[in-house]
């Protein structure tokens, strides 16, 4: 008998397998999210020991009540000034500040180390809100950090954060981080989230 | 009826569907590659607010999650619409929180404990009390590294 040749297979269905499992992964996907504003949270502090004391100039109070309405030194003000309104105040410079660009206003805070934001909010709060004035207030720490990345070292400061966390880097680490910390300590993120306030 | 079954001569041939399979394999490897499976199923809205001054989380599995927000439709009848905080599959409460993150840190490795993060994925139209109630948890339960997850555009758009 005459060899028969292998009838040949049909491959006219693939496409249907094919699309099947395409819908699958089509259906299952989603686009994580997994980028945010980092925080470090306060440790508990002992109810009996008194807060360090602070000169009232020194802070700078933004407020989030219930109607979600902002209040910045107790003025009433839109989203899009509180980043200026708070650049203005952590570079002003009063005292003991080399680089700072600031008016030098004896009646805003002295220096960045001694600054501090304090960001408080009621219980009515959204989260939204809270998180847009967030954003502001570490945009405002960014820009200022930029800046003088810019000066010192020719490069932004979210550029050598970027670099610092890419495992592809492939330049000195190490003198990165140090120029990391010599900025963070120029402008030390002094952000504090008090407890919500009870509405009255 | 022959009419309608007469061919012309000069017909179009049929195109030539062998590469179908090959196109289809191709975006279908896309998206196996692509796919990053859910952990969780997610029993409330979580309509994250939007934010542009965000860092990337780096350490996927050095990441807990905490959700909080409204039950999803299908939950209200049986939750309510009170905004809630959702650990792993379940509907918790805010004092499980403690216990969550203790047994998170007791399956990590030793080295790595003090590198862990809590992602907070809330709601953007949850109260801001229960917000605080759940870093009040984190503090006592000492996990101060936190990350408000966000998506990312102008903050602007949260007024919307």
């Amino acid at each position: 008998m005459a060899k028969r040749s292998a009838p040949e297979v049909n491959a006219g269905s693939m496409a249907d397998i094919a699309f099947l499992l395409l819908i699958f992964f089509l259906v299952t996907t989603t686009i994580e999210t997994d980028a945010g504003l980092n925080r470090k949270l306060p440790p508990i502090q002992d109810e009996n020991t008194p807060p360090p004391p602070l000169k009232k100039k020194n802070i700078f109070q933004v407020l989030i009540n219930q109607q979600n309405d902002i209040l910045v030194e107790e003025n009433e003000m839109e989203l899009g000034d509180v980043r200026q309104a708070a650049i203005d105040f952590l570079d002003n410079g009063g005292q003991g500040c080399d680089y700072c660009q600031g008016k030098r206003d004896p009646a805003s805070s002295d220096n960045p180390n001694k600054a501090v934001i304090s960001l408080q909010h009621t219980r009515e709060t959204d989260y939204s809100t809270y998180i847009a004035i967030q954003n502001e207030l570490v945009a405002a720490y960014n820009f200022l950090r930029n800046r003088e990345a810019d000066r010192l070292f020719q490069m932004s400061f979210t550029e050598m954060e970027a670099n610092f966390n890419d495992a592809q880097y492939n330049g000195d680490k190490d003198l990165l981080e140090s120029r990391i910390e010599t900025i963070r300590d120029m402008y030390p993120m002094k952000l504090s989230e008090a407890e919500p306030k009870e509405s009255k | 009826m022959s009419k309608f079954k007469k061919k012309k001569s000069g017909d179009l041939p049929a195109i030539s569907t062998a590469s179908l399979p090959d196109i289809v394999f191709m975006l279908l490897f896309f998206f196996m590659v692509a796919t990053v499976m859910r952990e969780n199923t997610l029993m409330i809205q979580n309509d994250l607010p939007f934010a542009d001054q965000v860092e990337k989380l780096q350490k996927k599995d050095l990441v807990m999650y905490i959700y909080a927000g409204k039950p999803s439709a299908r939950y209200q009848k049986q939750y309510g619409t009170e905004a809630r905080v959702q650990l792993n599959d379940k509907f918790a409460d805010v004092s499980d929180i403690k216990q969550f993150i203790i047994e998170e840190r007791g399956s990590k490795r030793e080295e790595l404990k003090n590198k862990l993060t809590t992602s907070l994925k809330v709601d953007g139209e949850t109260n801001m009390g229960l917000v605080s109630d759940i870093k009040y948890e984190l503090r006592r339960a000492e996990a101060f590294r936190i990350n408000y997850t966000t998506r990312n555009g102008d903050a602007s758009q949260n007024f919307q």
